[in-house]
Formats: structure tokens, sequence, C-alpha cells
């Protein structure tokens, strides 16, 4: 869906710019913000091109086609299946707070109308989450994981470093910083936008999942959730979730496993969430060190350009094609940067993630499993009193039904999941060779055209 | 035309020689064995002679206490490496300037530093570690400043140049910094990409589904060559960029010195006009007073100073002719240098960028195989 927002340039992509934004409104906020001495505050208003597979031929025409694989990066084969398309077209981002228009086209019987959105806010997400988490019967399924929160924390810092720094940069160079925060915050905007759209496409396109009530109200009712997330905090209180983070390894490692598949698949899954964690944290590190360089171009492009002004000398010249050619080159490794983060630390960050709802459902089975187990010793004990011994039996016949209802389950959705990760990691790590090949062939040609001018001076 | 070539090769600072053809020196080519210090008494000679000329001297590379240090502890690291070839390329470039200056090449000094077996060690070169350079150029600045009678310019040329100088001098310290800071991300982000390249071999190694576990080693592989690549373009960044500026840094200093150095010429000039001109009160009043023994005496020393005024005229304006000689020799030299280094680093750069083309275009095949 291509929305068009207020008297943002149209047209496709960013034609190689710093990813497929079609329009940007920045606006000044009514108040300035007063924290930090920060000077400023925008409101972004972001039209995002819809960005997935199945978009109608007329459509995908005219959206450039690097912004559309930028965006779509660790989503593969989803909503494709037209009876329910989900997607997030614009979200607005105030102090912080994000927005996210939902809009849903349905073919199903199940919702009222055919087509709607809604706004919702990070918290409902997290909401729909955990009730999801929270219902037995889906223990044996593999819950996408919930999306973070909006983190504005390194543009923020960025913005505040820029305030600081005013008075000792030229205008020039103070736009171009200014453009590069601008180019930071909306990365951070986009990243969020499709990390929350992949959520709820997760759940429409799996079979049980997409069927869920509470599913359904998120999608389509159009008033604040907040009332119903507040019952629910009420409900469960939170304390599932902290159990499950402290439990869990000593609880999944301890079991003694029967099946050969699932012990396969704990050790596999233990030692890979460790080593991707560190992989994450690593490659973050890497992008930082890029953009840093990228900053680093744009000062030394600026003064170039003040040495160039003031010299009067043949040296003139020299120095403004060099001045000109970092400009160029930084806009290039700002690129770099950010393909990087996109195909491979958001990558890594995803499977990080969904590798823990994996180990979650691995919990849950080894808890069914401990359930199992010890009502086998009730029943032995029973057995031995003579008392209550169709109650022990009925309980003991349960928790087996659970118990192997959860193993069969998981071992599907393990199974499947493990098909999808070779498939997104296939397909990302194609599309950053490919990247890097088109970026460092940019570099080339910029490189070799100032070389030429600068030997036929 | 001729071509006096030199390098300087570590690490004894062996001076080699290629292709003279100057009649001057006994051969065509000729190696010869100097100690940094030498390098700095050399230096120290030509400032003391040429400062009344008027020439710009290019300084030597500043005495650094940590670097030298940990070289003589034999340190092996790579900061000690780093600065040893950064000496050793400094003191090569700040002999080919001096060898380069038509003036300079002709000077016994230069002529026995670069030929002469052995030399007799320099003294007094405290004076010329980076803080004793800077103060010698500071202490002329002084006395111009604290000059009483303002030089009338009829041409605002030197005024205007002096300005300028500083200015650029100001810019260049500027970018210096900034490209100093670039080194230093760079260098960052070799050890991250090092670090990142170490972890996904892990990964790869833990990877249970073999063509992606074999991708993700062949990812580790690239990014350990990208480690190279940038570790290769940080020396490329500091080397010819940030080392060039560093030269242009000294040298500006040393061409303010030479104006301040026509600020003196003019100044003696000043000094001794008005000297002849107490002399020849004092004559007066001696014709006054009638005392014809103490006459003579101070008809000699008019005589004598009238002589100076004139002598300082002429070395004043030879003074400032050589400045704008050597000014305009400067920039021409400049430009053709600053052109040079810019093509020199900029080649290092695209060629680092076609290795980098080459890396990814070898993994994208191992990245498609993923099945």
């Amino acid at each position: 869906m291509f929305h068009e927002v207020g008297g943002g340039g149209g047209g496709g992509g960013g034609g190689g710019g710093g990813g497929g934004v079609t329009d940007l409104t920045v606006r000044q906020g009514a108040n300035q913000s007063a924290e930090e001495g920060a000077s400023w505050l925008y409101t972004f208003i972001i039209g995002v091109v819809g960005l997935f597979v199945d978009l109608p031929p007329t459509m995908t025409s005219s959206i450039d086609e690097s912004s559309k694989e930028k965006m779509r990066s660790v989503s593969v084969d989803l909503n494709h299946d037209a009876s329910l398309l989900i997607d997030i077209p614009d979200a607005l981002c105030e102090r912080d707070k994000v927005k996210f228009t939902v809009h849903t086209k349905t073919t199903l019987s199940s919702f009222q109308k055919p087509e709607f959105s809604v706004p919702r806010q990070h918290e409902d997400f997290i909401w729909l989450h955990d009730t999801l988490v929270e219902t037995e019967d889906y223990a044996g399924l593999i819950i996408p994981p919930a999306p973070p929160k909006p983190d504005f924390e390194s543009p923020r810092e960025k913005m505040h470093k820029l305030g600081e720094g005013e008075a000792t940069m030229t205008k020039d160079e103070y736009t171009k910083m200014k453009q590069e925060l601008e180019a930071e915050y909306l990365a951070v905007f986009k990243k969020t936008v499709q990390v929350h759209e992949v959520f709820l496409q997760r759940l429409s396109s799996h079979p049980t999942l997409s069927k869920d009530r509470n599913f359904q109200i998120f999608l389509e009712y159009d008033q604040d959730l907040s009332v119903r997330r507040k019952n629910a905090k009420e409900m469960f209180g939170g304390f599932f979730k902290n159990m499950v983070k402290s439990a869990d390894e000593v609880l999944i490692s301890g079991i003694k496993e029967v099946d050969d598949f699932f012990e396969q698949e704990k050790t596999f899954l233990l030692d890979y969430y460790s080593k991707i964690k560190d992989s994450t944290a690593k490659a973050e590190k890497m992008t930082r060190a890029h953009k840093n360089i990228a900053d680093d171009y744009i000062h030394v492009s600026a003064t170039l350009n003040s040495l160039s002004a003031d010299d009067s000398t043949a040296n003139k010249k020299h120095l403004e094609k060099l001045a000109d050619l970092f400009e160029k080159l930084r806009k290039v490794e700002g690129r770099v940067a950010s393909d990087q983060e996109l195909k491979l630390t958001e990558l890594l960050r995803y499977y990080m993630r969904d590798i823990q709802a994996a180990k979650d459902l691995l919990y849950r089975r080894a808890r069914a499993l401990a359930d199992y187990e010890n009502s086998n010793k009730a029943l032995d004990k029973a057995r031995l009193k003579s008392k209550d011994i169709p109650q022990a039996e009925e309980h003991q016949q349960h928790c087996l039904q659970k118990f192997d209802k959860l193993s069969e389950s998981g071992k599907k959705e393990l199974t499947s999941f493990k098909g999808r990760r070779v498939v997104a990691f296939r397909k990302n790590l194609i599309e950053m060779a490919e990247l890097e090949i088109k970026h460092a062939k940019n570099n080339v040609t910029l490189l070799q055209g100032c070389i030429d001018q600068l030997k036929n001076n | 035309v001729f071509d006096v070539d030199v390098a300087v090769t570590n690490p004894e600072k062996v001076v080699q020689f290629k292709d003279t053809s100057l009649p001057m020196f006994r051969s065509k080519a000729f190696t010869v064995r100097r100690r940094y210090s030498d390098f700095l008494g050399l230096y120290e000679k030509l400032s003391v002679k040429q400062s009344l000329l008027g020439c710009i001297i290019p300084p030597p590379p500043e005495k650094s206490v940590v670097g030298m240090t940990k070289v003589k502890v034999g340190m092996d690291d790579p900061s000690s490496v780093e600065f040893v070839e950064r000496r050793r390329a400094a003191l090569e470039r700040y002999l080919q300037r001096v060898v380069s200056h038509p003036s300079l090449l002709q000077d016994p000094d230069v002529r026995e530093f670069l030929e002469r077996e052995e030399l007799p060690r320099a003294v007094s070169t405290q004076a010329l570690s980076g803080a004793g350079f800077l103060k010698m150029i500071n202490k002329a600045s002084d006395a111009v400043n604290k000059m009483t009678i303002k030089m009338n310019e009829s041409d605002t040329w030197f005024e205007d140049k002096f300005q300028e100088v500083e200015n650029e001098e100001q810019q260049l310290r500027k970018l210096h910094a900034l490209v100093d800071s670039l080194v230093n991300h760079r260098k960052e982000l070799c050890g991250n990409t090092a670090v990142f390249a170490k972890s996904m071999a892990m990964l790869g190694n833990s990877e249970d589904n073999t063509a992606l576990s074999r991708a993700l080693s062949q990812l580790a592989e690239v990014e350990d060559k990208m480690e190279q690549l940038h570790q290769e373009q940080a020396a490329s960044d500091f080397f010819i960029f940030e080392e060039l500026l560093a030269d242009y840094i000294r040298l500006l200093g040393a061409m303010r010195g030479c104006f301040d150095q026509r600020m003196r010429a003019w100044q003696r000039w000043q000094e001794a006009q008005s000297t002849l001109q107490k002399k020849r009160e004092a004559e007066a009043k001696l014709l006054w007073a009638n005392k014809p023994d103490k006459l003579q005496q101070a008809k000699d020393e008019i005589t004598e100073w009238e002589a100076r005024v004139t002598q300082y005229e002429r070395d004043f304006d030879r003074v400032g002719m050589t400045v704008r000689k050597e000014v305009l020799r400067f920039e021409k030299e400049k430009a053709k240098d600053f052109k040079s280094q810019i093509i020199k680093y900029l080649e290092a750069m695209l060629q680092s960028q076609q290795r980098l083309i080459k890396f990814w275009e070898a993994f994208l095949p191992e990245a498609k195989a993923i099945a």
C-alpha cells in the first residue's frame, strides 16, 4: 500500500538514499523540549511503503527494489495468505512514543468488516504476546517473540551532542550532521515498525494462532486497549514471565530426556542461543564504528571546504575536490552501516529472540514432563496407601496427554522453525553480500572519478 | 635540471642516494649512516645560518620521549613498529624537502650531512624537541609584538599573506585532529570486525544445518579479511593523510618564522636609524660645547652607523624579496605535494575497495548454496 503523507516527495524509494522512505514529514513539535538542553523536538510522520512479497504488480513497479529489500529483512514467506493480510502502513512518533496504524484486510467472516485500521501502542503488542504465552492451549507452539520496545536512545544522545557542538561547526557541517541524525532516527523508526509488523504477520500466518480471540480483538477493537492491558496485568501479575526467565535454563538442562529429537534440540538451542547473542552484540559494535567513520567524513569534508575557500593558490581545487569526495563517500559509508545493521545485526537479533521463544517451548514441555513424572510418583504413593487411586490415575493420564500433545506439536514447530531460520539467513546473507558489493563499486567509481580529475588538472 | 633522491631506511637510519647527476657530489649513489640527532643538528645549523636570509627551512619531526623509550626497550608491539616507521618516513620527507630547495642544496652543511662518512655528534639539540621548536617560533613572534614602532607597510602583501598563513595553520590543525579521530575510529572498526569474525566462526560451528554452517564460517573468513583491509586503510589514513597535514602544520610554522625574520630585519634597520639619529644629536651637542677631540670620534661613529643603516636597509629589502620568492615557491611545492599525496591516498583506498568487492563476490555463491 503506497501511502502518501503531507507534502512529502512522492516517487519510489530513496534512490540510494538511507532507505526506502518515500515521504518524510518532519515537523517542529509544538512544545519545545526542555529536557537536557535539547533545543528542538521532531515529530515524524512517516509513510512506510507496504513491504511484502505479495504486493500487486502495479504497486511493485513504482517502488524502488532496494528500498523494498531493505525493509523486508527478516520476514520471509509471511503475509501471502489473502484471507488475512496485515501491515503497518504508517506510524507516528511523538517524544519517543510510537503509535502504529495496524491495517487489516480479510476475507474471513469472523471479522466484522473486510478492511479496517486501528491505532496501537507498543504496550498493546506486549499485552497480546503475553496473553498468547499464558494460554495453555498454545503451550506446544513457538510463540513469536515480542517486538522490543522502540529505542531512540542512540539518536537522542546524538541529538544532544549535536546541540552542544553547534557553536563549533560551520552551518554546512551542522546541516549535514542534522541530516545524518534524521537518517538515524528514521532508521530506528523503520526498524521498530518492521519488527512490530513481522510479529503480527507471524501470528496471521500461523494456522492456530491466527484464530486466537485476543488477536482478533487486537486487530479489530477500535477503542483503547489500555483497560484490557490493566486487567491482564492484574490477572497474571507478570509473575509467570519472571518465573520463566530464571527457571528455564535449570529445568531444561536438568530434566532427563526421553526423546532423542528433543535431547538434540535442547543441546543445540542452548548452545546456539549463547553464540547468537554474542554475535548480535559484536555485530552492533561493528555497525557503530562504521557510523562513526561516516560522521568523521562529514567533519573532514567541512574543514576541507573551509581550507579551500580561503586558499588562493593552486592547492584550492585539490582541496575542493577532496572535500566533495569525502561528502559523497560519507553517504556510501552511512549506507554500508545501515545495510549491515538491517541485514546482519537485525537478522541475528531477531533469531536470537526467536530461539528464546523456542527455548520457552522446551521449558513448557520440560515442565509438563516433570508434572507427568510427579503424577507417576503420586500414583505409586496412592497405590501403596490404597487411597484416592482413581483420582491419581486420572491425573496421571491427564499429565501424559498434555505431555504427548506438547511433544507432538513441539516437534512440528521446531522442525519448521529450523527451515524458517535457514531460509531467512540465506536470503539476508545474499542480500548483504550484494549490497556490500554495490556500495564498494559505488566507492570505486567515486574514487576513480576524483583521481582522474586530480590527474587531469 | 638535476635529480637528487634521498631515501631513509631503518633501523640505523641509513641515508641512500640515487641518480645524482650533480657535479658537486663525489659519486652517483652512496649510503651513509645517520642518527636522529644528526638530523636535528642539521636543522639547527641551517636555521642559524639561513635565519637572516628569509628562507623557509623545513623542520624535522619532533622528538618523542614516549615513542623512543619504547623502541629502546626493544618492544615489538604494533605501536612501536608504527612509531619507528612514522619517524623514518618523516625523516625521509624532511630530507627530500631540504634537497629540493635550490639554496639549501648548495649549503655546505647539507652536503656534509649527505656525504661525510662520520659526523661529529650533534650537541645541544634539546632546543629542537617539539616544545623547543615551538618556543623558538613564539619567541620570534613575541619580539615582533613587542616592537614599539609599528611597521607602515606600503605593500600589504606581507600582512595579508601572514594572516592567510595563520588562518591556514589553524584550519590544518583542526583537520589534523579530525583525521586523527578518523584513524582511531578506523582502528576501532578493525578491532570490532576481528571480534565479530571470531564470534561468527563460533556460531558457524554451532549451526546444525550443514550448508548454513559452512556459509557462516565463510562469512567469518570474509570478515577476517575485512579486518585486514580496515587495518591497511587506517595505516593509509595515518601515514599518508594525517602525516601530510602534520608536515604542513610544521612548515607553516616555519613560514611564519621567516616572516618574523623579515620583521626583525626591519627592526634592526629602524634601531640603526634611531642610533644614527642619536649619534647626530650627540655630534651637534659636541659642536656647541666646542670639544674638538671628541668631535672626530663622533664623526667616525656617524660614518659607521650610516654604513650600517644602508646595510640594514639593503638586508631588509633582500630578506623581503627572498621571503616573497620563498612563499611563492612554497605554495607551488605545497600544491604539488598535496596533489600527489591525495592521489596516493585515494589510489590506496581504491585498491582496498576493489579487494573488498572480490572478497564479497567470492562469498556470494557460498550464501546462495545454503539450502
